[in-house]
């Protein structure tokens, strides 16, 4: 019998633990000079290193030992004064090696936190997420596993290799268990993801787009009966791809877990993929017969020892905390908790931050980017980011519309040229021969045609019965095509009619 | 001219008094040969080699500047890699592998104007002790064809006495430059771990590996010691310090006053007795020549053999995880409805030889979960007691010497059957490479019951390389003084072709 997400909740408690994979944005890869560009023709960023041609040694890209470091300090960590990488062994075709180089019982950062403040029944309440371990590692190549049903390689007629990806830097940020969360669980997790990918984006190391695969999330979920100390088995959902989708993803799992809980049946430990259209998993590799992946110190790599006085250096350096710097944006622009928790969820915080610091004014850059812009996005069924529309046009069509050369009817018009790839707001300005119609002699001949369509409204109006200027004003704009300055049509049309505001 | 030394070859090619051209082809005509009957090469590169010694008589003739070793051929162990030339290492499974770049240490004999002969024969991977291991045939060693040239890098060695190349590059995981050496009458180094880049040494055991020089006298290794050691920003574990000043060592060979530590552990019962009897006659010289001779003790070099079977072994398993057929060499059991993971079996399964396969075995057990702490984990702390053992001794001495091998070379196929036994033959070197520091193997006579070639080991601390030319060199004197002529003026001439 299905569940309801509330009756779940009064009997069981869940039990998370997440696994955050972070593609660094360092320009070569983690152990070779190769391009980490994405996108290039296939198996042309390699070399004997990424490869795993006979003879070829890793060496550490230092700017990816830094940007972990960063990583580890900004999300509260100790960082490690020796740490090793070790080798996890084990053979699929997309790992040249047939090991991947990673970090194992000597990790470079340990035992930090993140807190997360989500608004609950009783108001808003913060979370402590602790971090167990933020380590490095490399990506693996990217396998395309071509015929058979399932896309994987088991029954594939063959398959094609990429091995661009191979060697990308990575860091895992591994959470200790997060008990505690309740009903919030999902919420929490997702809040917590978010502010992951604040931090990592305010620290400059990462491109954190989920969608592109720069930030994946696995998510480790149980259950277990409200008041027991015991752990649950536990299934683990991997590669979320969106802030969305990890909420859904657990609140999912949840449910799944609690109807095999309730029908006496166990839960299987698995790796599980979530299904974006369905939000439900499905089962993928089985974990209970633990793989051995004997790993060992990596031989070919000296321990990494950073010294203090380079820590201390990058701790100095560290930009203000993500959640502190959002109250000091919200502060700034005064903006109402509800205004700020949208821009937050529609995911264009920075993109307004950055629309200000062009000089757009707060309130119609938010405007704009929660408005018109989103809604493009939405019916693109893309991500805002993916658009090509950058804060400096959006700050432009700001200073157009304050000077009075657009009205906020053409700036849509504009936006939506920059986005079809006209060019920058001046560009589609001049190409689509957008302009403001300031001509008031034009203006007072529409008004006068207006007027005499629509006699009986203009005679409300000139009795006094003000809301009804805006059908006219309506029309003028319509007769004008929209190019009119709808304020200056208001101004003439009362003054016509003997009103003033 | 074959019999020359390199640094006499050098002399004669700077002086204008032959080209690097009629050296090497020289040298390719003794290989053309001799080779048949040796078999220390798998591959002889005669353009790429006449074309390199071209370039160097070009260069010689425009007047510049050249290395001391400019235009004087040597013979590369297969385990390095050279762009477009095909690189085995003894293998199968790498049949026809042609490399797209060139190792450090070809890029740093390129710098030198060494012109490359080709490549030599070698145990599969470099695992073995006679070169019986190589998938290609074993090689014969020149003082007898019926027996073993060392191993791995048996055919370097043999290439050195059978004067088909004057100098020669091998790599030492737990002896395979010293125990060739010893057994064919030739002088091998294996410098402090991280001395010489392992950038393009195809690996075997990462933390061990080490290439170094080959050569006839203690000199010559040294000139191409210097040639290609060196920091290599491409191996992390390489030494990003000055190369220890070798060749001056070698020309000096002044040991008054310094002390030399005979290992208490690395004599006696298991050695032969004309090794034991070459090994106490070079330490009356080396008392001659000015040099005090003390005993030092190393209780825990008993542990070495057996933790270097733990370790070697489980860092293959890793490192030779790669060869899959996936992006190169050998692919077996490809075709309609063949899978990647039969794919990998089959190629693997025929691929890699008997003594490879032991060895992934061997290693992939002993990092099992569960058996991770009591082998691997094990094995390492023998390896800091016996660093330990060495860290004491030194204490108390400059180097520390002792016979090169228990015995001197035996027959092909003696021992093949036989791993043990095999892995015997390397327990005076293993220590050397668990400890990470330098050895030389160096020539002591011949074994009176044999007649056949007895090495001489010197051991010095890491970044100390220089010590062991030192006391090479002096005994070196010392012994071609007692001899008249160098050991190898006594190997039986080869027949050839």
């Amino acid at each position: 019998m299905a569940l309801t997400y509330d009756e779940v909740v009064a009997k069981y408690e869940p039990v998370l633990g997440l696994e955050v994979h972070v593609e660094l944005n360092t320009e070569s890869k983690m152990f070779c000079p190769c391009s980490t560009i994405f996108g290039a023709e296939p198996n042309t960023q390699t070399c004997p290193v990424c490869l795993a041609l006979p003879g070829a040694l890793p060496s550490v890209n230092e700017k990816a030992i830094e940007s972990t470091i960063k990583i580890g300090l900004a999300l509260n960590c100790s960082i490690a004064p020796f740490s090793r990488f070790a080798r996890k062994n084990y053979f699929y075709p997309d790992m040249p090696k047939n090991f991947q180089i990673s970090q194992y019982d000597e990790p470079i950062c340990i035992n930090g936190y993140v807190d997360v403040e989500i608004d609950t029944d009783e108001g808003p309440k913060v979370f402590r997420i602790e971090i167990e371990r933020v380590h490095m590692e490399e990506d693996t190549g990217k396998s395309l596993h071509v015929g058979g049903a399932t896309g994987r390689i088991h029954g594939a007629e063959y398959s094609l290799l990429d091995y661009n990806r191979a060697g990308i830097p990575l860091v895992e940020i591994v959470t200790k268990i997060v008990p505690g969360t309740g009903k919030y669980a999902p919420q929490v997790a997702k809040a917590y993801v978010g502010e992951l990918r604040d931090i990592l984006r305010s620290l400059d190391v990462s491109d954190v787009k989920m969608e592109q695969g720069s930030l994946r999330c696995d998510a480790n979920v149980s259950l277990r009966l409200i008041g027991s100390q015991v752990l649950g088995t536990r299934s683990e959902t991997k590669n979320v791809n969106s802030l969305r989708s990890v909420e859904r993803a657990i609140r999912g799992e949840m449910i799944r877990h609690a109807e095999l809980l309730n029908k006496g049946e166990r839960v299987v430990q698995e790796t599980r993929h979530f299904q974006e259209e369905s939000g439900l998993t499905r089962s993928g590799r089985s974990k209970e017969a633990a793989e051995d992946y004997r790993y060992f110190p990596e031989p070919d790599l000296v321990p990494v020892a950073p010294d203090a006085a380079w820590i201390q250096t990058l701790r100095d350096g560290l930009p203000e905390r993500a959640s502190i710097h959002r109250k000091r944006l919200q502060e700034a622009w005064a903006v109402p908790d509800k205004e700020m928790a949208a821009m937050i969820n529609a995911d264009v915080l920075n993109l307004v931050e950055a629309s200000v610091d062009l000089g757009a004014d707060p309130t119609k850059a938010r405007g704009w980017w929660l408005g018109e812009i989103s809604r493009i996005a939405n019916d693109k069924d893309l991500a805002i980011s993916d658009l090509s529309i950058t804060p400096s046009d959006v700050a432009q069509i700001v200073a157009f519309v304050n000077s009075g050369e657009l009205t906020d009817k053409l700036a849509r018009q504009v936006i939506e040229g920059v986005i079809a790839g006209e060019g920058t707001p001046a560009a589609v300005i001049a190409h689509r021969g957008i302009k403001v119609v300031n001509d008031d002699g034009a203006l007072m001949a529409a008004i006068e045609k207006v007027c005499a369509e629509q006699p009986e409204t203009a005679h409300k109006i000139r009795n006094g019965h003000l809301p009804a200027a805006g059908a006219l004003i309506g029309a003028v704009m319509k007769e004008t095509k929209g190019q009119a300055d709808a304020a200056r049509v208001r101004k003439l049309l009362l003054a016509h009619l003997g009103q003033a505001e | 001219m074959i019999r020359d030394s390199a640094s006499q070859m050098a002399k004669a090619l700077a002086a204008g008094d032959i080209t690097s051209v009629a050296l090497t082809q020289v040298h390719l005509d003794r290989i053309t040969s001799v080779d048949t009957d040796v078999h220390a090469f798998l591959f002889v590169d005669t353009q790429g080699a006449l074309a390199q010694a071209a370039a160097v008589d070009a260069k010689r003739a425009a007047g510049e500047k050249l290395s001391p070793l400019a235009g004087v051929p040597l013979a590369l162990k297969d385990v390095m890699t050279q762009k477009n030339v095909p690189t085995t290492a003894g293998s199968k499974i790498l049949e026809g592998w042609r490399p797209p770049y060139d190792s450090t240490v070809v890029t740093n004999l390129r710098a030198n104007d060494i012109v490359i002969l080709g490549k030599t024969n070698m145990d599969e991977f470099a695992m073995g002790s006679s070169t019986e291991n190589s998938a290609y045939g074993p090689t014969h060693n020149p003082w007898d064809l019926t027996r073993i040239p060392g191993g791995s890098g048996g055919g370097s060695s043999a290439a050195l006495a059978a004067f088909e190349a004057p100098l020669a590059i091998g790599t030492d995981t737990g002896g395979s430059i010293r125990q060739p050496a010893a057994v064919t009458g030739t002088v091998g180094v294996k410098p402090t771990y991280g001395a010489v880049s392992r950038f393009g040494l195809i690996a075997f055991s990462s933390s061990l590996d080490q290439a170094g020089p080959c050569a006839r006298n203690v000199l010559d290794a040294a000139l191409l010691h210097e040639a290609i050691a060196g920091y290599d920003a491409r191996d992390s574990t390489s030494i990003n310090a000055p190369v220890p000043q070798v060749v001056n060592a070698a020309k000096s060979g002044d040991v008054k006053g310094m002390k030399i530590g005979v290992v208490k552990e690395l004599n006696g019962d298991g050695y032969q007795s004309g090794v034991r009897i070459r090994f106490e006659e070079s330490l009356e010289l080396l008392a001659k020549a000015g040099a005090e001779i003390v005993e030092v003790s190393a209780p825990n070099f008993e542990y070495a053999l057996a933790a270097y079977y733990l370790i070697a072994p489980s860092e293959c398993s890793s490192n030779l995880a790669r060869f899959d057929a996936m992006r190169y060499g050998l692919r077996v059991g490809d075709g309609e409805g063949a899978s990647a993971e039969s794919v990998m079996n089959l190629t693997r399964k025929a691929g890699f030889g008997r003594e490879v396969k032991r060895r992934i075995i061997l290693g992939t057990y002993a990092l099992s979960s569960g058996y991770y702490d009591a082998y691997y984990g094990s094995a390492q702390k023998v390896r800091t007691l016996i660093t330990q053992d060495f860290d004491k001794a030194f204490q108390k001495c400059d180097v520390m010497v002792s016979p090169t091998c228990p015995t001197t070379a035996f027959k092909i196929g003696e021992k093949s059957n036989d791993p043990i036994a095999m892995y015997l033959n390397d327990i005076a070197t293993i220590p050397v490479n668990m400890a990470g520091i330098g050895g030389m193997s160096l020539p002591a006579g011949l074994a009176p019951e044999d007649g056949l070639p007895v090495g001489f080991q010197i051991m010095a601390p890491a970044m100390a390389d220089q010590r062991m030319y030192l006391v090479g060199a002096a005994l070196e004197e010392a012994l071609l003084t007692k001899w008249g002529a160098p050991l190898l003026s006594k190997i039986p001439e080869l027949r050839g072709k």
